[in-house]
């Protein structure tokens, strides 16, 4: 056997990561508009499945077709007369997709529709629960399956399985239109497209809005998808500002993930890494994504986060006191977004700025619904250790310690409870 | 609901409480049940002794059997277990995953069997 080089391994694993990414692309992009004829998802992705996992299979090895999706296309209809014995449920799918490939005598040569984002709306459609939209954009979208998601959201694969089926049901008996909503009501429904992608990246990264509090590391988790898909909103959608605001949030966040382990695996606060440790070029683009979705002049709570921060990674740099800029920053996003977790993090921001009675009253506010909440601790210790109530501040570490899923995280606070 | 939380650690996790790790694997499930009882969610639990305290009694067609030590050739044994009440499955699979055994082994959590209906 050959010993592989580091480097050709991971250029083969990146290879392989690139083909799948294009599957998964290329799937979503057929399911979206299969699913957009019948008005039903389930029996769009039933249809492609097959071809689906043939293509994450071979693709991989053998690389990406020149038109991906008339070779998944092609690939279905060879599985069809299969899948119709085995399955009655394809066969409602099946005349959308032999009416698709009707319409293209050749396949091979034509430019597809991109009916994705009328997909995301509606995953994202007021008719279905909130906590499932974010889980059936990953398996419609991405293709991504049930037992994988329902780990990063840490609920039971039968169970996520169960609601996503009954998720699509809904689309389909509900007759939930795949349209693009009308201008007027376009931002309130792209805000719910914009939290379940937000939701994703936080699977893999609790209390990205700022590190006094420790979130759980990007490294496991789905902000790779999330990423994904913020980068489809925002080039199926480019005038919207708030989709721009959230990928450079996102970017921002991103950046930083490897600056938040040091080399034994530790957690490192933001207030303590090494900005030599996060992506230039990651942190580049972030800015130049804000940049540009400010241009339209539309503000809102993703580009206020992601102005958040910009200011982080420029106090960092500069060893400048922006702790000001940052109070009037969760000043206006608690405005717009008055979530607990925005509240908590303007408690931390407030604190930081030596304001320690508005943040100890704005924590105690909070203390009823976050007792159960580990960056509520968290926050409440670092005021505490701030004001000089050592005693409580080392309680109060404790508890958030015993808050945490993540073992660096959990070391990191019992530490803290240990020196007080 | 009420759910039963049960801890399996490995023997290295088993380790760590007699060695000069002990404070550091002491203090994680000290936070960590000390979060559970701050949330108001645990109705009994305890920690067990290590695997090698334990006695395995089985009756045989009226043949007394009992063995020392716990289930042969297991990668995890139970460390210890708790009985929380929290609204749902996922509430349980959160607090689950915070335990310090969900990252150094697993958590197996199972609904508790309501009492009977009265007659």
């Amino acid at each position: 056997m050959t010993e592989t080089a580091p480097d050709d391994a991971l250029a083969s694993a990146q290879a392989r990561r690139a083909a799948e990414r294009a599957a998964r692309a290329s799937y979503g992009r057929l399911v979206a508009i299969v699913a957009a004829r019948s008005g039903d998802v389930a029996a769009a992705e039933d249809a492609l499945g097959a071809a689906f996992l043939t293509a994450l299979k071979v693709w991989p090895e053998r690389g990406v077709p020149a038109n991906p999706e008339a070779w998944l296309l092609t690939a279905a209809r060879r599985g069809e007369g299969h899948a119709r014995r085995h399955a009655a449920v394809v066969d409602r799918a099946t005349p959308d997709l032999q009416a698709l490939l009707a319409e293209r005598a050749d396949p091979t040569d034509a430019a597809w529709p991109d009916d994705r984002l009328r997909l995301l709306f509606v995953c994202a459609h007021p008719a279905i629960d909130p906590a499932i939209q974010a889980p059936l954009m990953l398996q419609t979208v991405l293709g991504l399956d049930a037992a994988r998601i329902a780990g990063c959201f840490l609920t039971s694969p039968a169970a996520m399985a169960q609601r996503l089926v009954r998720a699509k049901a809904r689309i389909r008996d509900g007759g939930i239109p795949f349209v693009v909503p009308e201008p007027a009501e376009l931002s309130a429904r792209l805000e719910a497209v914009l939290a379940a992608i937000y939701a994703t990246f936080g699977t893999g990264w609790d209390a990205a809005h700022q590190e006094v509090v420790p979130g759980r590391p990007a490294a496991s988790g789905l902000a790779d998808e999330a990423l994904w898909l913020g980068r489809l909103v925002v080039s199926l959608l480019p005038e919207a500002a708030e989709a721009q605001g959230l990928l450079a949030l996102m970017l921002y966040c991103e950046a930083r993930r490897g600056a938040r382990r040091d080399a034994a695996g530790a957690f490192v606060p933001l207030s303590a890494q090494d900005p030599t440790r996060w992506s230039r070029p990651g942190i580049a683009e972030a800015e130049a994504t804000l940049r540009q979705a400010s241009a339209a002049g539309v503000l809102g709570r993703y580009q206020i986060e992601a102005a958040i921060q910009s200011v982080h990674v420029e106090r960092r740099i500069t060893g400048a006191d922006l702790s000001p800029v940052l109070v009037g920053l969760y000043a206006l996003l608690a405005q717009v977004a008055p979530t607990v977790g925005v509240q908590i993090a303007r408690a931390a921001a407030l604190a930081d700025a030596g304001a320690l009675d508005a943040a100890r009253a704005l924590l105690d506010a909070l203390e009823p619904g976050c007792r159960a909440h580990q960056p509520w601790w968290a926050t409440h210790a670092h005021a505490l250790a701030l004001a000089g109530d050592l005693e409580a501040a080392r309680a109060a570490w404790q508890q958030a310690a015993g808050l945490t899923d993540d073992p660096a995280v959990r070391d990191w606070l019992l530490a803290r409870a240990a020196a007080g | 609901m009420q759910y039963m939380l049960c801890f399996r650690e490995t023997p290295a996790e088993f380790d760590r409480r007699n060695h000069a790790e002990a404070p550091a694997y002491w203090g994680a499930w000290q936070a960590y049940i000390g979060a559970m009882y701050g949330a108001g969610i645990v109705i009994s639990g305890n920690g067990l002794q290590a695997p090698d305290t334990a006695t395995v009694v089985r009756v045989r067609s009226g043949d007394r059997q009992v063995v020392d030590g716990p289930y042969p050739d297991s990668k995890e044994q139970l460390g210890g277990y708790f009985i929380v009440d929290v609204p749902d499955l996922d509430a349980a699979l959160t607090w689950a995953a915070r335990s310090p055994a969900a990252a150094a082994g697993s958590v197996e959590v199972r609904p508790v069997l309501p009492p009977p209906a009265a007659p």
